[in-house]
């Protein structure tokens, strides 16, 4: 009986007859173009003139690839021990940056908003910061709340200091709790400017009054910025830093928060840098940054001028990218690189050269952030492959003609191009005018995937579809062998599915 | 775990709402009852539809949900733009699962994220000059969109843009329906307002303005049905085998022509009241159209709407309606013999949008189990009083609950199972509580329908007995 029952969900049901005869008849009611029509214009965007009008356009934006400030800066908040993120402005916003990070994670993710609504966007939200402060403090116990705004209060103009200020003065938090705030108004940059944005705020307030002592701590802070791969990235920095005996501080460390066991209990804090070390960060000896493009301005500023501390911004992705990362910081700390680390570059270079054959030569584009983008171009090229399309919406001009200079400088690189402020319907055009072998960003790369038959790596954010890979680092020498692993066998699966006659049970 | 008594449950409220500053709870206490059966309505002891309290994390969404995401979003061959800056429309690009046919970006825009992604100089200057050219390029870069929709974020009604301008003046430029939507996410309290205004909307711009091929007596139209993982599909496929001819499908999977016409329907079929009771009423008045609530989910409630419907129509209809219930019993029984010794008296507590709360209930009955809690994030009243008799007796009933309350009470009750969104998912999921989305249909689905219940049985089934979860303690720890 159990058997017989054969229950068919959305992935066979509508393939049945029925169901395509039901389908098919609606077409008289959609008054649907006929497969002629579809065919032409399916042909026409696939053309030279299309492409051209394509990249003609000035005012249209068609899937990019970036979020908006907020969501960067609650991502930076949840770094931090007992805090809880907390956005001024409309609600909406705040539940899809939840549901974003749940898809994304499969975790939980809380923040809070404070709910203005048409009365606030004539009065100002106000009154809403003052009840929003008292209602989550007392109902969640956080030990320190991150405000960050969303377009509607930046537009209104509302002025987080002094309202957080006042609402100390009503007694909505005690006087000596801290409220860092950061300004994200999404129509400026992008979500790594956000998170930038949030980081400053929180890392300033909490630092206040700290003294700048006359020799540093001989720690390192390490931020990893708005990164998809937190959990597994955060952890295996972690490792690296711990087997080099390198005493560090990670300066919004989300690791924990994204990553709790189920045991039956849910913490809504687990984990996270406390405020306690948020103060010794402002004494370290450096700072270095794993995603430049999420410190860009604000972050890099304080802690350059204000912490007076040395500034490194650079990405351990790749075999250069990880090496030269070591070396700057063995060099700042006076530690030795250990044998241990030496033996898993090695160890790395050699899973390179057995997968050399199937990515040597292999053309592929990529979307995403711009320091991801970059950083994995240059490891994709360390595999001889080949970069065509770089597909970057936010970031700078500034950054994309340093990059295209050093893609043209390269023998691999010379035939690839930044299009830095594209979006995913330029790449689509880009990729059938010159076609590549893979596809290399988040799931929002899926239909281009599907539409030109080509293996979508994901790398990148946000990843809804495929589960866990968040847990595995991108960066360092283990990450090389998980890039690796994900690219040359997605690479493999796309040649024994196309293969007429070669089986292979080696390859 | 006893289930808790009327008493018992009356004190959870009191117990859990102690936690809040005094005004919050003021507020919150008009929010949470315990239901009784016997009440005629539930305006004395339930206030809904009112602002969330700042600061509570409310899992409400905004009005641009509502008629983006909702209402306007799953019609495929318009273009719906956000219309703003980046977030929103990026938030909300392919995460509903409202499915369609056709090829993305050729004649169906379902699932991309159109965008005047607003910079600094639009907020000082306005973006009415770059919506319009916005539009030309729509309509060059998508020759087959039948229609525009213009979908406000919360800065366009803050900057005083004359979106409504821009779009007659291009509607009669490029000769297309274009359809300006004040859906500002600050508008309203919750998705809610986002669905009226939508459905506004399209009663101004869209209804009437086509007329079908042709006509019979048995033409009908789905409003409400957002076709989540097939949903539509799977409900008009039994209208089909009852004799009607579904002429539109609101909005899941629909198109322009399908609305433009749907004033020749003889009768409105309406499955999510709260989000399109509006359009139903307004075609009621307008063109005489008669609408009926009707609930597909279970075979219990199917089988209640199938001769509800049917009674709408000739003894053809009727029969045919007998028919289709008979043919389809069998089937029924053997889904329900397998899978009821498996739920049967398992707990079950929801929080949904507007319709599910209730709806569902009828389903999970089915299978032998109980609802001990349901709420909605954007009901109104009148979703309320629908839902006195359908949950039981001593049901907790909470509205617009906040995340702090869905889980004091789901501590306290320990249900077997929880129904409500991915912002809750995988909270009572580390409680140990298996969960399943029941806005999505957690990735599966359709729910609706026959088809669509063996699937949902199946589902219940997946979360209450996963091995995993009796797994949770060390076996090293002693009990
Ligand atoms: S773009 Fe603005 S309104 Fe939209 S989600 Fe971001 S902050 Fe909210
Ligand atoms: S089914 Fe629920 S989530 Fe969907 S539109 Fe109706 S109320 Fe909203």
């Amino acid at each position: 009986m159990q058997e017989a029952l054969n229950i068919k969900d959305h992935n066979g049901l509508f393939e049945l007859e029925r169901y395509k005869e039901s389908q098919e008849a609606k077409k008289a009611f959609e008054k649907w173009p006929t497969e002629d029509e579809i065919e032409k214009v399916r042909a026409y965007t696939c053309s030279d003139e299309y492409k051209e009008k394509n990249f003609g356009r000035t005012a249209l934006t068609i899937n990019p690839a970036k979020a908006c400030q907020p969501l960067g800066a609650i991502f930076a908040a949840a770094g931090f021990d007992g805090c809880l993120p907390y956005v001024h402005g409309s609600q909406g916003c705040t539940a899809y940056f939840r549901s974003h990070f749940n898809r994304h994670f499969k975790e939980p993710f809380a923040a809070v908003s404070d709910s203005m609504t048409e009365d606030a966007a004539v009065f100002g939200g106000h009154k809403n910061m003052i009840a929003g402060l008292k209602n989550a403090y007392a109902l969640y116990k956080p030990k320190m709340i991150a405000v960050s705004s969303t377009c509607m209060a930046e537009v209104i103009g509302d002025d987080l200091n002094a309202f957080i200020k006042n609402a100390k003065k009503a007694e909505s938090v005690p006087a000596d709790f801290p409220v860092p705030f950061a300004h994200t108004p999404s129509f400026v940059g992008s979500h790594v400017t956000g998170y930038d944005n949030m980081l400053k705020g929180i890392l300033f307030q909490l630092t206040q009054g700290v003294e700048k002592a006359p020799a540093d701590n001989g720690k390192v802070n390490i931020i990893p910025g708005f990164d998809g791969f937190a959990v597994g990235n955060i952890q295996e920095i972690k490792r690296i830093l711990k087997l080099m005996g390198v005493d560090s501080i990670v300066l919004a460390d989300n690791s924990d928060v994204l990553d709790t066991p189920l045991d039956g209990t849910y913490k809504m804090y687990a984990g996270g840098t406390t405020i306690e070390e948020v103060k010794a960060a402002k004494n370290a000896r450096a700072t270095f940054a794993l995603l430049p493009d999420s410190v860009e301005k604000a972050t890099k500023t304080l802690i350059k001028d204000e912490w007076a501390q040395q500034f490194f911004a650079s990405i351990p992705l790749g075999l250069a990218g990880t090496d030269a990362w070591l070396m700057k910081l063995s060099e700042v700390t006076g530690k030795e690189i250990p044998a241990e680390l030496e033996r898993e570059r090695g160890k790395a270079l050699d899973a390179m050269t057995d997968s050399n054959y199937y990515l040597h030569g292999k053309r592929f584009a990529i979307f995403g952030d711009p320091s991801y983008a970059e950083a994995l171009t240059d490891f994709y090229m360390e595999l001889g492959a080949e970069p065509v399309h770089i597909v970057v919406t936010n970031g700078s001009k500034k950054w994309a003609k340093a990059f295209n200079k050093k893609l043209s400088e390269s023998s691999f690189g010379k035939g690839g191009k930044v299009h830095q402020g594209a979006d995913l319907w330029h790449l689509r055009s880009l990729m059938i005018s010159e076609p590549v072998d893979f596809l290399v960003g988040s799931t929002h790369g899926k239909q281009i995937a599907k539409e030109l038959d080509v293996p979508l790596i994901r790398i990148g954010f946000p990843i809804f579809d495929r589960h866990h890979l968040h847990r595995y680092p991108t960066f360092g020498y283990r990450g090389i062998i998980n890039i690796l692993t994900w690219t040359v066998n997605a690479i493999l699966d796309d040649l024994d599915r196309k293969a007429t006659f070669n089986n292979d049970f080696v390859r | 775990m006893p289930a808790l008594s009327k008493q018992e449950k009356q004190e959870l409220i009191s117990e859990v709402l102690a936690a809040y500053p005094e005004e919050a709870r003021a507020e919150r206490e008009k929010h949470l009852y315990v239901n009784d059966p016997e009440m005629e309505s539930t305006t004395k002891c339930l206030t809904a539809n009112r602002k969330s309290q700042p600061g509570v994390m409310t899992a409400r969404g905004c009005a641009y949900a509502g008629s983006k995401g909702v209402v306007w979003g799953p019609v495929k061959d318009m273009v719906h733009i956000s219309h703003g800056p980046v977030g929103c429309g990026q938030y909300s690009w392919g995460t509903r699962r409202n499915y369609s046919t056709g090829s993305t970006g050729i004649d169906n825009f379902v699932v991309m994220q159109v965008t005047s992604d607003f910079q600094e100089r639009d907020i000082v200057f306005g973006g009415d000059k770059k919506l319009e050219q916005m539009i030309r390029e729509i309509k060059e870069i998508f020759p087959l969109a039948k229609g525009i929709t213009i979908q406000s974020e919360c800065p366009i009604g803050l900057i005083g843009d004359d979106i409504e301008a821009v779009a007659k003046r291009m509607s009669a430029e490029l000769n297309m329906p274009i359809v300006p939507v004040r859906c500002e996410g600050f508008r309203g309290v919750s998705q809610s307002l986002g669905h009226h205004l939508a459905n506004d909307t399209v009663r101004d711009h869209v209804l009437g303005t086509a007329e079908p091929a042709d006509s019979t007596d048995y033409d009908v139209a789905i409003i409400g049905d957002y076709n989540i993982g097939g949903d539509a599909w799977a409900s008009r496929i039994i209208l089909e085998e009852m004799g009607l001819r579904v002429i539109a499908q609101w909005s899941g999977d629909g198109t322009l022509n399908e609305m433009q016409t749907t004033h020749k329907a003889k009768l409105n079929l309406v499955h999510c009241y709260r989000s399109m009771n509006y359009i139903a009423r307004h075609m009621e008045e307008k063109y005489g159209i008669p609408w009926l609530e009707y609930n597909f989910f279970g075979p219990t409630k199917i089988e209640e709407s199938v001769r509800a419907i049917a009674a709408k129509f000739d003894k053809k209809v009727q029969d045919k309606a007998e028919e289709v219930i008979a043919s389809h019993k069998g089937r029924m029984q053997a889904v329900l013999d397998k899978y009821r010794p498996r739920l049967e008296g398992k707990k079950v507590m929801l929080y949904v949008g507007g319709l599910r709360p209730r709806h569902v209930i009828g389903a999970y009955e089915d299978l032998g189990m109980e609802i001990i809690g349901t709420g909605y994030e954007f009901g109104h009243n009148d979703d309320y009083d629908r839902t006195l008799k359908e949950a039981g007796d001593a049901t907790l009933i909470y509205d617009d609950v906040t995340a702090y309350e869905l889980e004091a009470f789901a501590e306290n009750m320990r249900p077997d199972v929880i129904g409500a969104g991915v912002k809750e998912k995988y909270v009572f999921q580390k409680m140990g509580i298996p969960f399943r989305q029941m806005h999505s249909w957690d990735y599966s689905g359709p729910y609706h329908g026959y088809d669509g219940f063996e699937i949902f049985a199946r589902d219940m089934d997946m979360a209450v007995n996963a091995p995993a979860y009796k797994l949770m303690k060390a076996p090293w720890k002693n009990a």
